[in-house]
């Protein structure tokens, strides 16, 4: 009976959280919907999580073409297909990689960050500050965030594409011999539109995810550091296992 | 103009506000006082509605605050000022921005107003030079004056001080209750103010409450307060650490 009560009331608090955090999502996007939007406040925020993520977008990028180069050659090798080295790496990047490890490197980057700023506001009443003007602290601290990652995400992982075909192209035409015109003419041959938009609608939903799950959690943080460094911790291992989960769902859907 | 009528607060099960009824008359300062962790900020916090209480109700002149929602909540919140304990400051923005704040986003003047506006409450606060500072780069009584000035500077008919001059210096704690004793003569705001400095609160105080486990044990004149028998209230404003109360009841 105890172990009956204790799963009914496990399943009605994870029905509960589930239930805040669309309310959560729900409020956001209609505070985005309407006006005023806080233009300045949403370009800030494009500029923290997209241009400052730049630099691990680059690395990352160019480590994981130049892994995939170096494994897609040896194994292409074994049935004599090395021709076909450009489309494997691009399309493995376009469609899956590219989004998915953006998704994983802003949510580390910045994801985390976007929680701990807006559990700090809340755990030092900066968010009561902004209620108590009369204002809605979602249209400062939520909406901006939202809509600054959905948009960046799109062109981070763009960005890591292309670095990556580069970086797959480095190891598979430059160190092991693949020619540029094969690498790259086969690649227009294999990759079409369709692949591109999984990609750019992996991504946009990547963007808002993170958006939505980092503060959420900043938002409901609880007390003092520790609050704040569970919510942190919490909003990154969320969102990570939510990307592979959603990403799984819009792969089923979108082939 | 502001009455608060039997709320109960609890949380996680533990009762916080057991039936706290109070009235501020307009124009009046009220003094709210009492132990820590006895509730004061929390009623503070109901009054703007911050906080939803479990039992009773909060009226602003006759609106019930408890069920408004929305955008009547938030033109009801935008006659209040309210100066936080840890000053509440936006970490990014300069002590100027901060203040500036509430009438870029809530009103319609423009910059030259705003400007004029913002350097006459800092110059009030005695904070003229210290615009451009971030509030991670002056004193807690500055980051305190900033925060007050940031309450002010919408010229509010209701102020909530909850500790205004808690973990100040005597001078800069002096300043800032003449401050308000000066502002209060100019502007007539209604004003709580919750604070365990009896001594420095009680001559700006028309009325002063006593709020002891959840519910308000005495309230009246400070004098009435001062001259009050009650072993309880006498304990506080004399501070002894003998019975009625001591450390492992509270």
């Amino acid at each position: 009976m105890v172990l009956v009560r204790k799963l009914g009331e496990i399943t009605l608090g994870g029905l509960q959280r589930i239930g805040t955090m669309g309310l959560f999502l729900a409020n956001a996007i209609l505070c985005a919907a309407t006006p005023p939007l806080k233009v300045s406040w949403i370009i800030k925020q494009i500029w923290f999580i997209g241009f400052q993520s730049t630099l691990v977008i680059l690395l990352t990028g160019a480590f994981s073409g130049m892994v995939l180069g170096l494994q897609g050659f040896y194994t292409l090798n074994r049935f004599g297909s090395t021709a076909l080295l450009g489309p494997m790496v691009a399309l493995s990047l376009i469609k899956e990689l590219g989004p998915v490890l953006t998704g994983l490197m802003v949510t580390g980057r910045a994801g985390s960050a976007m929680t701990a700023e807006i559990g700090i506001m809340r755990i030092s009443e900066q968010i009561d500050a902004i209620e108590m003007m009369g204002l809605n602290p979602f249209r400062y601290l939520v909406v901006p965030k939202l809509i600054a990652a959905i948009i960046a995400l799109p062109l981070l992982t763009a960005i890591f594409d292309v670095v990556g075909i580069f970086g797959g192209y480095f190891v598979g035409g430059k160190l092991l011999g693949v020619g540029e015109g094969t690498y790259f003419g086969e690649m227009s041959n294999y990759v079409r539109l369709e692949d591109v938009l999984e990609g750019l609608y992996k991504s946009l939903s990547f963007g808002a995810l993170i958006a939505w799950i980092c503060s959420y959690k900043g938002y409901h943080a609880g007390f003092g550091a520790e609050g704040v460094s569970k919510a942190t911790t919490q909003a990154v291992v969320l969102s990570s296992v939510l990307i592979l989960f959603w990403d799984y769902i819009m792969t089923s859907l979108l082939f | 103009m502001i009455r608060i009528e039997d709320i109960h607060k609890s949380f996680n099960g533990f009762p916080v506000l057991k039936g706290v009824s109070l009235d501020v008359k307009k124009g009046e300062i009220l003094a709210l006082i009492g132990g820590s962790g006895h509730g004061k900020s929390v009623i503070l916090k109901h009054i703007v509605g911050l906080i939803k209480p479990d039992q009773g109700g909060i009226f602003i002149d006759g609106i019930d605050i408890c069920h408004l929602k929305g955008s009547e909540l938030e033109s009801l919140r935008g006659r209040f000022g309210y100066l936080f304990q840890g000053g509440a400051l936006f970490s990014s923005l300069t002590v100027f921005d901060n203040v500036a704040f509430p009438l870029r986003e809530k009103t319609k003047l423009n910059e030259e107003e705003i400007r004029q506006r913002v350097v006459h409450q800092l110059e009030e606060v005695g904070l003229s030079d210290a615009g451009h500072k971030f509030p991670a780069e002056i004193s807690g009584g500055m980051l305190k004056r900033t925060a007050f000035a940031r309450a002010l500077v919408t010229k509010p008919e209701i102020i909530l001080f909850d500790e205004p001059t808690t973990g100040l210096d005597p001078v800069i704690a002096h300043m800032i209750l003449d401050l308000i004793r000066s502002i209060h003569a100019n502007l007539s705001f209604t004003g709580i103010i919750v604070t365990h400095e009896l001594g420095r609160v009680f001559p700006i105080a028309h009325r002063v409450a006593m709020l002891y486990e959840g519910r308000i044990l005495a309230a009246g004149a400070p004098e009435e307060i001062l001259s009050s028998g009650d072993p309880i209230v006498r304990q506080f404003i004399s501070g002894s650490a003998e019975r009625p109360t001591q450390f492992s009841e509270r």
